[in-house]
């Protein structure tokens, strides 16, 4: 019989929850970055106003950083959202509902950020 | 091949919602728990943060507009209200941030020692709500 487990495993196919796990860590470390990017930015002398905020994000390396941001917050909540209706929705039809209502949720809303951000 | 009859096998069940007042998780699991709880808020809150983002960027009509609703409320909605909800985001952001953290850091070290798992939950747990508390307090104009 074929050896098919431990360090003969079969690696194509199913890609056992690796590209999920890793996904997930890339986009969390995005995200922090743009948190204390968007922190310093904040923190810098001067008291807030419209113009010091706007200003953030009207500079063009900041569009594009919180675009990228956007895209890795959506699928990272893909990922979780999936997680949690595969642990506690077990009737198929449900699951699949809810998981379409999620993409078209996190579309929507990641369409209405980029409206924001171009727009300015 | 053993012909030697099967011994039943133990069933490990996910807790039942009724049981969740009586079930004792140690503090890593209530990290755990919570890490999914804020998540699941974020995911449904993400209109609202949309919506402050939308308002605070537009013009800086909208961003006047958004600061009074913040301080005296828009339509029917107080602004203790708005401001609670904001609260709950930054909560649910912190303890998701710290959270993911501590597991980068566990992936990172090979930390996952029973006892290393209680004390950076108990610091994760610190860290955010004592950063929660702080962002509150401005929030709600204390200092």
């Amino acid at each position: 019989m074929t050896v098919k487990h431990g360090s003969k495993r079969l690696v194509v196919g199913a890609h056992y929850g690796f590209r999920d796990w890793l996904s997930q860590r890339v986009t969390a470390a995005l995200m922090a970055l743009f948190t204390l990017a968007l922190v310093v930015q904040v923190l810098m002398p001067g008291p807030m106003s419209y113009d010091k905020w706007a200003g953030i994000f009207a500079a063009q390396w900041m569009k594009l950083l919180t675009f990228t941001v956007v895209v890795a917050l959506l699928w990272h909540a893909w990922v979780g959202m999936r997680d949690i209706w595969m642990d506690y929705i077990k009737p198929v039809g449900v699951r699949l509902v809810l998981q379409v209502a999620t993409i078209v949720w996190l579309l929507g809303c990641a369409g209405w950020a980029v409206q924001v951000l171009w727009r300015l | 091949m053993s012909n030697a009859p099967a011994k039943p096998r133990p069933v490990y069940r996910n807790i039942h919602i009724t049981d969740i007042v009586r079930y004792r998780l140690p503090v890593a699991g209530m990290v755990s728990i919570l890490h999914r709880v804020s998540g699941a808020m974020m995911f449904l809150l993400l209109p609202f943060a949309l919506w402050i983002f939308d308002a605070s960027l537009s013009s800086e009509f909208s961003y006047e507009a958004l600061a009074s609703a913040f301080a005296v409320g828009a339509g029917p909605l107080p602004g203790w209200l708005l401001k609670l909800v904001s609260l709950a985001l930054i909560w649910a952001y912190l303890h998701h941030a710290i959270a993911g953290v501590r597991h980068l850091w566990m992936d990172a070290t090979h930390s996952v020692a029973k006892v290393q798992g209680a004390t950076s939950a108990v610091a994760t747990l610190a860290l955010s709500l004592l950063l929660t508390a702080a962002l509150g307090a401005k929030l709600f104009g204390l200092f």
